[in-house]
């Protein structure tokens, strides 16, 4: 039982749907500068490729996500903002060691994946008739929530197997 | 943010405006729901420990019911500020409000990541104007 319906517009969808696409940049951006952040000695092959495929897994994401968005006719999200927003609180909010962020990159995956859960709950608890298909839109969004449970996974593995 | 969270966020804004306790009226109200869906929250939220009712004069938050609600308020605030600030929406109060119950704090805080938010964050939220001081005068209220 919720004070209001969920998610009962167009409009609503789309936002929230605008409001994955800046999570899943914020994945992506924060994977870059991680492993920038890494000194020689700390980086090896299994954190370049757990950064490098969350990086791609994301923009990945990103797309299919804005496809969803244009059938709903709603505003493309500012990504290069969001990027330098991303970019400039950085040195703030960044983590300052190795496993700092390996957590930071689980945290991200976590939120991500707790976002599509609520997100696909929300649309299957609501009878509105969306402005796109809705079998589709409930498709994609599992999909990516299972990706990122495997990303979730992948990253506790790497962690475990640094201990 | 869960419905028990959005009417603790209620409650601590009403007990703001009017310095004492929250009438059912003023919530229900605030919430646009009835009278009597707010008593049987009242009731849920006495039983947890985080709010006291009292006949006649109204509900008041416990320690524990301020510090949820406090941290309702400012996962609220986060989704206002970055819908202003990032998504550019004109009409963020009410969008905040449509989209409250789907986003949650652990949502909010990573959006928190990106939002140049004030440190006195939730105390300077404006409960007449139901939104963040920091953007009053910039959007329109419901």
């Amino acid at each position: 039982m919720s004070v209001h319906d969920r998610v009962s517009t167009d409009n609503q969808l789309a936002r929230l749907l605008q409001i994955a696409v800046v999570l899943e940049e914020v994945v992506e951006v924060r994977a870059a500068r991680h492993y920038e952040t890494l000194s020689p000695d700390e980086r090896d092959d299994d954190i370049e490729e757990l950064l490098e495929d969350a990086r791609e897994e994301s923009a990945e994401h990103r797309e299919r996500l804005e496809a969803l968005i244009d059938q709903l006719d709603a505003e493309a999200v500012p990504l290069e903002e969001v990027e330098a927003l991303v970019e400039a609180t950085y040195a703030q909010t960044g983590p300052e060691d190795f496993d700092g962020v390996l957590y930071d990159q689980l945290h991200g995956e976590e939120t991500a994946y707790k976002f599509y859960d609520d997100l696909i709950e929300a649309i299957e608890s609501s009878d509105t008739d969306f402005g796109l298909d809705r079998e589709e839109l409930l498709a994609t969004l599992k999909e990516i929530r299972e990706e990122e449970a495997h990303g979730v996974e992948e990253v506790t593995a790497v962690m475990e197997a640094r201990e | 943010m869960n419905t028990a969270d959005q009417y603790l966020k209620a409650i601590y804004l009403v007990q703001k405006m009017e310095n004492g306790p929250a009438s059912t009226g003023a919530l229900a109200d605030r919430l646009d729901v009835s009278p009597a869906s707010v008593n049987e929250m009242i009731g849920k939220l006495q039983d947890r420990g985080l709010a006291d009712h009292e006949k006649y004069k109204g509900v008041t938050l416990t320690d524990d019911g301020i510090e949820q609600a406090r941290e309702a308020l400012q996962t609220y605030c986060i989704i206002e500020r970055f819908l202003h600030n990032v998504l550019e929406v004109e009409e963020f109060p009410s969008e905040a409000k449509a989209l409250e119950s789907v986003i949650d704090e652990t949502v909010a805080e990573r959006l928190d990541t990106i939002i140049d938010r004030e440190p006195h964050c939730p105390d300077c939220f404006d409960a007449e104007a139901d939104m963040c001081a920091e953007l009053v005068g910039e959007g329109e209220a419901d």
